[in-house]
């Protein structure tokens, strides 16, 4: 049987670069998936697992995804219910905290406690937005998600904000700009990357697969 | 710790890529396409298409081009050239741009930059600017290729650009371009000073003791280089090791 994933169409921009890597994944591994990008609850609803990239502000994002009549219910069945996979990119894996501070206070998914702060690098020579490809400290390497992925390994970011969880048990990975920032986060069915799998070259497609082949 | 980046461009003109010398006397050197995926292989950081495409009936070629380029390589993207509105910038996103650099439509209407910012996000909005020395420590935007003075002071623009929501600025040296001659580094380094946001410097490599010249004393994010790389003088992963080897944390 055909394996579903649905990305998340909300109108942020490079969802087709996620598709499109996650399909190469699934050509590589020889996997029976079905890549469907959509702005159907229904079409998430049924899903096998979801993936909600994003990029742009937080707010922006959240106006997106509630402007989908019926998409904010269709996922929380989907993922808090029936356990199916997920997995929040840059803007995607903000949502999932509890609240975002980008331009005023907003409200977000709330699966994982913890708000979504200014970046502020003790360094005031670092630049912001924290872009460019940096070396990741995984601190979760029994995950799934990080299997055949190691500290060292580098991926590409590009960031302003970033989350500050309430507890640190659900950091997968971290990265230095300044300080330790979270890279990943994840609990039970839920994964979320501050960086961008789908333009981290090597790294990134290792852990789409691994996403795929997830069974959370 | 965040790694320097080094940037191939890829000149760009109906589909087909070309390199300029001070933007006269082009080449041609291949296809799009098929060049990305070699950057992509041999470990370049980004990739840069800088679409100079006269004629606007054949624009729409640059979309393929990103499209079939998109589908090969799962690394960030940056094109620019001849972004006018809103609309060309999703479609430019659509067809699996990461950025897009905006260079004269932000001098024409400097609001521009701040809606797409709104629109789009700020890590999807690169400036273009094109910095021409007019005396010993002041430089002017110019566009059109160089050919047009602006009156604006590349400084005071870049810094207006940042706070308007430019995620990055690309800067190019008119001076140095197609010389070989380095990065002009004291306007790199004015404006990297004057701007929170990453800088890519842009404009004159002819070695690769330019590229660790713009990243040590010009303070760039990023070095990006066209005919070095393109014409097979260098390749990425020299100019990746060469940099290491001076002390600048690379990506290896």
């Amino acid at each position: 049987m055909s394996h579903t994933v649905a990305v998340i169409d909300y109108g942020s921009g490079n969802l087709r670069s996620a598709a499109k890597a996650l399909k190469r994944c699934a050509d590589s591994l020889h996997l029976k998936t079905e890549v469907r990008v959509t702005a159907e609850p229904d079409a998430v609803a049924g899903a096998d697992a979801i993936v909600l990239p994003g990029v742009g502000a937080f707010a922006d994002c959240r106006r997106g995804l509630a402007a989908l009549d019926g998409m904010e219910q269709a996922l929380s069945e989907a993922v808090e219910q029936r356990g199916r996979p997920f997995l929040g990119i840059c803007v995607g894996m903000q949502l999932m905290a509890s609240r975002g501070h980008e331009h005023g206070l907003h409200e977000g998914l709330a699966w994982l406690d913890g708000d979504v702060v200014a970046l502020e690098p003790s360094d005031p020579a670092l630049k912001v937005p924290h872009m460019g490809w940096n070396d990741l400290v995984v601190t979760d390497s029994s995950h799934p998600l990080l299997e055949g992925i190691a500290t060292g390994d580098h991926a590409y970011f590009v960031h302003s904000y970033r989350f500050a969880p309430e507890a640190a048990d659900k950091v997968l990975a971290e990265v230095d700009y300044g300080g330790l920032i979270v890279a990943a986060v994840g609990r039970d069915n839920l994964a979320g990357t501050q960086f961008h799998p789908e333009k981290s070259q090597a790294t990134g497609l290792r852990l789409l697969g691994n996403f795929l082949r997830w069974r959370p | 710790m965040l790694k320097a980046r080094v940037i191939p461009c890829l000149d760009v003109k109906d589909g087909r890529v070309v390199k300029g010398v001070n933007f006269v006397d082009l080449r041609d050197a291949g296809d799009p396409t098929e060049q990305a995926a070699l950057y992509d292989a041999a470990g370049a950081d980004e990739l840069c298409f800088l679409d100079i495409t006269a004629s606007h009936e054949r624009r729409d070629i640059i979309l393929d081009v990103v499209a079939t380029t998109a589908e090969a390589c799962f690394m960030p993207l940056t094109v620019g050239g001849g972004v006018r509105t809103t609309d060309d910038i999703r479609r430019l996103l659509v067809a699996g741009a990461d950025k897009v650099s905006i260079n004269t439509a932000a001098v024409a209407e400097p609001d521009f930059v701040r809606v797409a910012a709104e629109k789009f996000g700020t890590q999807c909005i690169v400036v273009a600017i094109d910095g021409k020395r007019v005396a010993p420590e002041r430089f002017e935007v110019f566009t059109h290729g160089g050919r047009k003075a602006t009156g604006l002071d590349a400084v005071a623009w870049a810094r207006r650009m940042a706070e308007a929501g430019a995620g990055e600025i690309l800067l190019t040296s008119m001076d140095r371009d197609g010389t070989g001659d380095g990065y002009d580094l004291a306007l790199t380094r004015a404006v990297v000073d004057a701007v929170p946001i990453p800088v890519i410097a842009s404009g004159g490599v002819g070695g690769l003791d330019h590229l660790v010249e713009g990243v040590r004393e010009g303070g760039a994010s990023a070095v990006l280089a066209a005919s070095i790389f393109h014409y097979g003088q260098h390749s990425i992963a020299e100019a990746k090791a060469h940099m290491a080897a001076a002390g600048i944390p690379m990506r290896l």
